[in-house]
């Protein structure tokens, strides 16, 4: 259901490191939660952020939901194509449907976040 | 990630269920609480759903709804006075969009107005509403020669809408759909079932409102998605329904209209019938209307992707000018949309200003409305 490959936070993100790089994305409960998603606001490439900070914001036709840092660092990628298909994350939460990739300040934060089988109890309700 | 969605807060009063609560929930639709009720948002998508009563139909469950009889002698009489739309000019078996209004000619209530005979009237009036709309009418009844009953458990209601709607619903029932003209409405049997019938509906595309015994909810609504099914009939839930009746630029109460805005002032001049005689709020509205409007409610599209919400303030150069009243991401149009009452020198259409969406001013531009209309 959840990848194993990631980490999770209590706001429905992901987290997936690969030494130092982290890609950052929504879950596939958080999607649904949310419905058909028209606009997503990107942060810039090279900003830093800090845990928590407000990453930027993912709009559906109903609601506008605030994207969290789940992990300190700086911008280093960000979807592109979610300009023009918001929807992929609707699709595809948990691949295609990345959304921005960052380069780590520390690596202990990973420690706080949720393994796969945590969060799916989480989602469960 | 925290959502902030832009419905109605949950009330302390004990959620309500319309008679399709099973239905929904077996067709796996996703429910939220609703002017006190617990209703369908979406079922496979708000963009589907949306798309589906455009080009096919949808079939809405909208027994939340309040139906309202005044029947007497003087029914006609009081309505006349409590609405501002002239009563006089249906016939039995016509329908009319009003408003309830305050004697500042702002609204209780907008409503639909159906006459059965000349002693012989049907209200129908939003959700979140009855409760206040019946104790208004209930006190201005005082002293006129009628009966005034919240019939609104007896009834479900049933919303089909869209370009296959006469085909899906002809079949089920007697009365000659083609020749039925919009806004008129018959006592027929659907799928045996007595009910209502009433070519209306709020999402800017042909369709039936279907009024049937509440207990025969569950037979209504199968039959007409069995009767649907080949046409590409879908249930649609409450997001598409908002979607849908705003490009169609139909007017929400609680977001675009209210007790603080005049009938004037919502650009629904054309359910105000000065000339009929007294009504409440006359003198407010002839007064507004011999002074000038310094606002309206006018139609706007904002040029970036950020979707402009209810609350949001209109600016222009420099200064909050307005406030949006309802916006959203157009599925049909795929633009974003909205409404917002601006002043009066920002109101013709080009006229630009900007929205502060989340602390950034987007540009916006006036546009004509409705945003959507029908082929016909």
């Amino acid at each position: 259901m959840f990848p194993n490959d990631r980490r999770y936070t209590k706001e429905h993100e992901w987290v997936k490191v690969e030494g130092q790089a982290a890609t950052v994305g929504i879950t596939d409960f958080a999607q649904k939660e949310l419905g058909d998603i028209v606009f997503v606001e990107l942060p810039e490439i090279g900003r830093a952020f800090a845990l928590g900070e407000v990453l930027g914001t993912i709009e559906s036709v109903k609601a506008v939901s605030e994207l969290y840092a789940p992990v300190s660092g700086t911008i280093s990628a960000v979807n592109t194509l979610l300009s023009d298909k918001p929807e992929t994350i609707n699709l595809d939460a948990h691949e295609t449907g990345w959304i921005c990739k960052l380069t780590l300040a520390k690596l202990g934060e990973l420690d706080e976040l949720m393994d796969a089988a945590t969060y799916a109890k989480l989602a469960a309700g | 990630m925290t959502t902030r969605v832009s419905e109605d807060p949950v009330t302390d009063r004990d959620i309500r269920k319309t008679p399709l609560n099973r239905a929904h929930r077996e067709a796996g639709a996703r429910m939220v609480p609703f002017s006190g009720w617990d209703l369908p948002v979406q079922y496979t998508g708000v963009i589907d759903e949306h798309l589906a009563v455009r080009t096919r139909a949808g079939l809405f469950d909208v027994s939340h709804m309040g139906e309202v009889d005044v029947v007497g002698r003087e029914a006609q009489d009081f309505l006349q006075h409590v609405t501002c739309n002239d009563v006089s000019r249906l016939s039995p078996g016509r329908i009319q969009y009003s408003a309830l209004t305050t004697p500042e000619g702002t609204f209780v209530d907008d409503l639909l107005v159906y006459k059965r005979g000349d002693d012989d009237y049907l209200l129908v009036i939003n959700a979140g509403n009855t409760p206040k709309d019946v104790d208004w009418l209930r006190y201005h009844a005082k002293g006129y020669d009628l009966r005034l009953e919240d019939v609104s458990d007896r009834w479900c209601q049933l919303a089909l809408q869209g370009p296959r709607s006469q085909e899906i619903l002809q079949p089920l029932t007697t009365a000659a759909f083609a020749a039925m003209k919009y806004y008129t409405f018959v006592q027929d049997n659907v799928s045996g079932v007595p009910c209502i019938v009433s070519r209306t509906g709020y999402t800017g595309e042909d369709g039936f409102e279907i009024y049937g015994p509440a207990e025969a909810a569950e037979t209504l609504w199968y039959a007409v998605l069995g009767a649907g099914a080949p046409h590409g009939l879908v249930p649609a839930g409450l997001a598409a329904r908002d979607t849908l009746r705003l490009e169609a630029k139909m007017a929400l109460y609680g977001n675009d209209i209210d007790d603080t805005t005049t009938v004037l002032e919502a650009d629904l001049a054309w359910i105000l019938k000065l000339e009929k005689g007294e009504f409440l709020g006359r003198d407010a509205l002839l007064r507004q209307k011999a002074e000038g409007l310094t606002r309206t409610l006018v139609g706007f599209e904002t040029e970036g992707r950020a979707i402009a919400r209810h609350g949001h303030k209109a600016v222009s150069q420099g200064t909050e000018v307005g406030t949006v009243t309802s916006g959203t991401f157009a599925p049909f149009l795929r633009k974003n949309i909205g409404l917002a009452y601006l002043p009066i020198g920002l109101t013709p259409p080009g006229s630009r200003f900007t929205i502060d969406i989340r602390g950034r001013e987007e540009p916006a531009v006036v546009v004509p409305t409705p945003f959507y209309t029908r082929a016909r």
